[in-house]
C-alpha cells in the first residue's frame, strides 16, 4: 500500500490541492473551510518533503500521466531542482494559512472567505505543476491556472487600488503567458514534440532556423514579463502593495519565483547552455538588466511611502540577483541564484507576513503611521528587521549565503566590477531597510501607534518560524544551498 | 422584451431542442465532433437565450446562483474524482485503462465520458455564471 502511494506521489502534489479547491465550494463554512484548506496545504508540503527525500536518495523521478509513456503523453518529472521548489513553494503556501484566519477576517469579507480558499489552492495547484511538468504545454496551462487565480486574489484586497492594480498585472500577465504560447507553439512546430527531454533531444538540428531563434525570443521576453524582470516589472510594484496582507506574502514569496524556474527550465534544460549562453549570449543580455534591476529597483524602493510597495520594489531587486546569477551560467552562479530563490521566498514572505501583522493593528501600512510602532509591537518589529537584514545581507542570516555565492561567482569569472556592485547595492538595500528600522523604533508614536497592541501569537508563530528560518539557513546550509548546488548540477547536466 | 410574442413563442418552442442538441454534442462527442467543452457552452446559450427574451430573475429561478457555483466545483470534481478513481484502481492518474482491466478499451471509453460530462457541468455553469454576473451588473 506503502509503496503504491509512494509511485503515486509526483501526481498527488498536485491533485491533492486541484480536488480540496472544489471542496472549499461545496463545504463553503468558514469554520470548516479554512482548516480544511490549511490541512491540505500540510499535506502538500509533506508530500514534497518525501519527494524531495526520494530524489535526492534515487535521483530523477518520472511519472507518466494516464498511463501514456513519455513523448507522447504528459510527463511529471521531478529532479533536485523541480523538487527544491516544491518544497518551499509548498511548505511557504502552508506556513501562510496557517497565519491567516486573523488577517483574513480583518482584511476580507467572511462571505468570501470558502472563494478565497478556494483561489489560494488553485494559485498552489498551478505554482506546483509548473515546478513538476516535464511537458511544455503542461507548463503553459498551469501558468494561466496560477496566473488567473493570483489575479482574482489580488482583486480582493480592500482598498479600491486593488482593482487596477490586479488589472494591470492581468493585462501584463496576459501579454507575458501569450508570449510564452507562442514560443512553446513555434517549438512545437520545428520539432513536432511538447515533452521537455524529447525536445532537448531534437533541438540541436533545428539550431539556427529562424523559428528556433524567434521561439527564444519569445519566450525570453515573455518569462521575464512573468518574473518582473527590470524594465519589465511595472506591473508588480501596485499588484503587492494594494493584494490583501496574506496574498502579498504568499505571492510575493513564490509566484515570481516559479516564473525564475521557468526560465531556468526553457533556458538549460530545454534549449542547453551552449545556444542559450554561448550561441546567442543570453548571459551578456541579461547580465545589464539584473544589475539594473538591482540599483534601479532598490533606489525607488528608498522613496517609497508605503511600506509594502517599498517591499514590492525591494522583489524586483532580488529578481535581479537571482537572474544576475542565472547569467553567469557557471555552477557556482546557478547555485547562487537557485538559494536566493529560497532564501528570498523565506525572507520576503516573512517580511510580508510582519507587514499583515501592522495592517491588522494599524489599518495601514504608510510609514508615517507606522512611526514608534517598535514599542507598541516589539515582537512584530524585531522580526521585520530580521527580515530587513537578510535583505541586506547580513552574515549569519539566509541572504549573506545567497550574497557570498554570487560573489563568488563574480570573482571566479573575474569580473571584479559585477562583485563591487553587488556589495554597493547592499549598501542600498541597508538605506531603506534602515529607513523603516528607524522610523518604527526611534521616532514619535503616531496616532495610530499609541492605540496599537501586539499581534495575535496565531501570527507572530508563523511569521517568526520563517523569519527564523532565514537565520538558521544563514548558518546551516546543508538543506539550502547544499540542495542549491545538487540542482544546478543537475540544470547544468541538462535533461538525460 | 416579454412583450414581444413572437420572441417569446419561437424561443420558448427551441429551448428544449437547444438543450437537447447540447446533451447530444455531449453523449456524441466520441464518434463524431463536440465534447463536453462545445457542448457546456451550447447548454448555457440556452440560458443565456431564456435571460435574454425572460429576463435575469427567471433565469435565477432556475439556476439560482449557489446552485451554478456548486456545478462548477462538481464538474471540476467529477474529472479529477475519474482520476482518483483509476488511482485507486491500481492504474496511473486518469489510466482508463484500469477502470475495466478485462477489457482496456472498454476503460477507455467509460474514462473519457465521464470526465466530459465532469468538463460539459462546469463549461456550462460557468458560461451562465459569467452571463449572470455581467448581465446582473448594478443590481447586485
Amino acid at each position: 500500500m506503502m509503496e503504491a502511494i509512494q509511485a503515486q506521489l509526483p501526481v498527488l502534489q498536485v491533485v491533492i490541492p486541484l480536488l480540496a479547491a472544489p471542496l472549499c465550494i461545496i463545504l463553503r463554512r468558514r469554520s470548516l473551510v479554512l482548516p480544511f484548506a490549511t490541512g491540505v496545504c500540510w499535506l502538500t508540503f509533506l508530500v514534497s518533503v518525501s519527494l524531495l527525500g526520494d530524489v535526492l536518495e534515487a535521483g530523477v523521478i518520472s511519472y507518466a500521466l494516464g498511463g501514456w509513456a513519455a513523448p507522447w503523453g504528459i510527463e511529471y518529472r521531478v529532479d533536485a531542482l523541480a523538487a527544491f521548489v516544491l518544497l518551499f513553494v509548498s511548505g511557504i503556501a502552508a506556513l501562510v494559512l496557517t497565519y491567516a484566519p486573523r488577517s483574513l477576517s480583518d482584511e476580507i469579507p467572511a462571505s468570501r472567505h470558502y472563494l478565497f480558499c478556494t483561489l489560494y489552492l488553485l494559485c498552489l495547484t498551478g505554482l506546483l505543476g509548473i515546478a513538476i511538468t516535464g511537458d511544455l504545454f503542461n507548463v503553459f496551462v498551469f501558468l494561466e491556472v496560477s496566473a488567473l487565480s493570483s489575479y482574482a486574489l489580488i482583486a480582493l484586497g480592500g482598498r479600491r487600488q486593488a482593482l487596477p492594480a490586479a488589472f494591470q498585472y492581468l493585462v501584463m500577465g496576459t501579454i507575458g503567458a501569450t508570449f510564452i504560447l507562442i514560443g512553446i507553439g513555434l517549438m512545437y512546430q520545428m520539432t513536432g514534440t511538447l515533452n521537455m527531454a524529447d525536445m532537448a533531444a531534437r533541438l540541436p538540428a533545428a539550431e539556427g532556423v529562424r523559428t528556433a531563434l524567434v521561439a527564444f525570443g519569445f519566450l525570453t521576453v515573455g518569462i521575464a514579463l512573468k518574473m518582473a524582470l527590470f524594465p519589465l516589472h511595472v506591473w508588480l510594484p501596485n499588484a503587492y502593495a494594494y493584494a490583501p496582507s496574506i496574498v502579498s506574502a504568499f505571492i510575493a514569496a513564490t509566484a515570481t519565483k516559479v516564473s525564475v524556474y521557468i526560465l531556468l527550465r526553457f533556458m538549460f534544460s530545454v534549449f542547453g547552455l551552449e545556444f542559450s549562453f554561448e550561441q546567442l549570449g543570453l548571459g551578456r543580455a541579461l547580465m545589464p538588466l539584473a544589475l539594473a534591476g538591482i540599483f534601479v529597483a532598490s533606489t525607488a524602493a528608498i522613496f517609497q511611502r508605503n511600506v509594502k510597495r517599498m517591499l514590492a520594489y525591494s522583489s524586483v531587486a532580488q529578481i535581479g540577483y537571482m537572474v544576475l546569477g542565472i547569467s553567469f551560467a557557471t555552477a557556482t552562479g546557478l547555485t547562487g541564484g537557485i538559494v536566493h530563490l529560497f532564501n528570498h521566498a523565506l525572507i520576503k514572505g516573512g517580511l510580508f507576513m510582519a507587514m499583515g501583522c501592522i495592517m491588522l493593528r494599524l489599518h495601514s501600512v504608510d510609514l508615517d503611521d507606522m512611526a514608534g510602532i517598535g514599542r507598541a509591537m516589539p515582537w512584530t518589529m524585531a522580526a521585520w528587521a530580521l527580515g530587513g537584514l537578510g535583505l541586506i545581507g547580513v552574515p549569519a542570516t539566509a541572504g549573506f549565503i545567497s550574497k557570498w555565492y554570487l560573489i563568488e561567482a563574480a570573482l571566479e569569472q573575474g569580473s571584479v566590477l559585477v562583485a563591487v556592485l553587488l556589495l554597493l547595492s547592499s549598501l542600498l538595500a541597508l538605506v531603506y531597510v534602515w529607513r523603516v528600522v528607524e522610523t518604527a523604533f526611534f521616532h514619535e508614536p503616531s496616532e495610530r501607534a499609541r492605540e496599537a497592541r501586539e499581534a495575535p501569537v496565531s501570527m507572530l508563530v508563523p511569521t517568526w518560524v520563517l523569519l527564523g528560518a532565514t537565520v538558521f539557513f544563514g548558518i546551516y546550509t546543508a538543506y539550502s544551498a547544499g540542495v542549491a548546488e545538487q540542482a544546478a548540477e543537475a540544470v547544468l547536466g541538462g535533461l538525460r | 422584451m416579454t412583450d414581444h410574442t413572437i420572441l417569446r413563442v419561437v424561443s420558448k418552442l427551441l429551448l428544449p431542442y437547444v438543450l437537447l442538441f447540447a446533451l447530444y454534442v455531449q453523449f456524441h462527442g466520441d464518434y463524431g465532433p463536440g465534447g463536453g467543452f462545445q457542448a457546456g457552452v451550447i447548454f448555457a446559450a440556452g440560458f443565456v437565450l431564456y435571460g435574454l427574451i425572460f429576463g435575469l430573475t427567471a433565469v435565477r429561478r432556475v439556476a439560482p446562483a449557489r446552485m451554478i457555483e456548486l456545478v462548477i466545483a462538481t464538474g471540476v470534481l467529477v474529472y479529477a474524482g475519474t482520476g482518483v478513481a483509476t488511482m485507486l484502481m491500481g492504474g496511473n492518474f486518469l489510466d482508463y485503462d484500469a477502470l475495466n482491466s478485462a477489457h482496456p478499451s472498454t476503460g477507455q471509453h467509460y474514462g473519457i465520458l465521464v470526465v466530459e460530462l465532469g468538463v460539459g457541468m462546469t463549461v456550462a455553469a460557468v458560461m451562465i455564471a459569467v452571463y449572470s454576473t455581467f448581465a446582473g451588473r448594478g443590481r447586485a
